[in-house]
């Protein structure tokens, strides 16, 4: 018997994958972002409000994943942007085969932003590279404060967290400080936006984090 | 749950492996998994097992090395398990550090050589 060292990752074939999404991305100076949270969080709202938001003439795509049913899509597809629905059939996170299948008849030199959401589950997603430049985590006043020390991993990997429904906030029992403080243990640069999709407010922060975003990808994009 | 989809990568990465030994059969495969890895070892073993069952592969056993997360100064890059609170006890720095623990990886499969790896 004899014992093989290997250094591969698992999931290297997803990876393989990703990697070649990234670099499409780049070429054609797309800003892929990876939106990540449980099940009625509001990341469907927050992009209607995104979607509300840009003028027609912005190059805007959308890429939504669930288990089951086009609802999303059609909640997103009222706005003119392109949007697709990935329907997993119960796989509990979206992949990068899924996200380049999904691509195949779309041409990405019209798109500068392209938004995924991903299945609502804070768990699996985290494992799965989409190609993106950034996750970002949402969590919303109605959940637990804790959620950051309960699902590490995903907050881990995130770039940003949105907290959502701070319109509720007075009738919750939800720390904000905490819920910052627990994410900045688990990712020390983790960067905080809090909103409200239902009234809007915080909302010209979130337009205003995404603008430089694409500022920053296009300039890194123009000095490669 | 996504488990059934990483033993089942796992499996696939053996199977890739295991062309470098055409004629040799294996038996044990070593996998890393990271406290922020968002994987269960628990769930990924069942799920291996049952992967496994019915296939050449059979009986392939799954060995986990589980890592705590670890915080590494960015000055002296001095890594342990958490202690927030506390300077680099190495360099004396305080912050601020960064965390590993997200490993998923391969790092070694048992096999019964019938000939040896090609290039080996």
């Amino acid at each position: 018997m004899e014992r093989v060292p290997l250094e591969r990752k698992v999931l290297s074939e997803n990876e393989r994958v990703a990697g070649a999404l990234r670099v499409r991305f780049a070429e054609r100076m797309v800003l892929c972002l990876n939106l990540i949270s449980s099940p009625g969080s509001g990341k469907t709202s927050l992009l209607e409000r995104t979607l509300a938001h840009f003028d027609p003439s912005e190059r805007v795509a959308v890429l939504t994943g669930d288990i089951q049913t086009e609802n999303d899509a059609k909640r997103l597809a009222r706005f003119g942007f392109p949007v697709k629905q990935i329907t997993t059939g119960g796989t509990c996170h979206l992949d990068a085969r899924m996200i380049e299948r999904a691509l195949s008849d779309w041409d990405l030199n019209k798109v500068d932003l392209l938004l995924i959401e991903n299945v609502g589950n804070l768990v699996c997603p985290s494992s799965y590279d989409l190609g993106e430049a950034a996750k970002l985590v949402m969590l919303s006043v109605t959940e637990g404060d804790d959620k950051p020390l309960k699902y590490p991993s995903i907050f881990f990997k995130s770039r940003l967290m949105i907290l959502n429904k701070m319109d509720l906030l007075p009738h919750v029992r939800f720390d904000v400080r905490a819920a910052e403080r627990n994410a900045r243990q688990i990712h020390g640069g983790m960067e905080v936006l809090r909103v409200s999709c239902q009234t809007g407010e915080g909302l010209d922060d979130w337009f205003t984090w995404l603008r430089r975003m694409r500022t920053t990808s296009s300039v890194l994009a123009a000095a490669d | 749950m996504h488990e059934v989809g990483i033993a089942n990568s796992v499996l696939d990465a053996v199977r890739s492996e295991m062309r470098r030994f055409p004629n040799g059969h294996v038996y044990k495969v070593g996998v890393r998994i990271g406290e922020f890895a968002g994987v269960d070892p628990q769930a990924i073993t069942f799920c291996f097992e049952a992967l496994v069952r019915g296939t050449e592969l059979e009986p392939l056993e799954l060995e986990i090395e589980y890592c705590r997360r670890r915080e590494i100064c960015i000055m002296c890059g001095y890594s342990e398990e958490p202690d927030r609170n506390a300077a680099c006890p190495h360099c004396g720095f305080s912050r601020p550090r960064t965390f590993r623990g997200d490993e998923l990886e391969l790092t070694y499969l048992e096999v019964d050589d019938g000939t040896r790896a090609a290039g080996a």
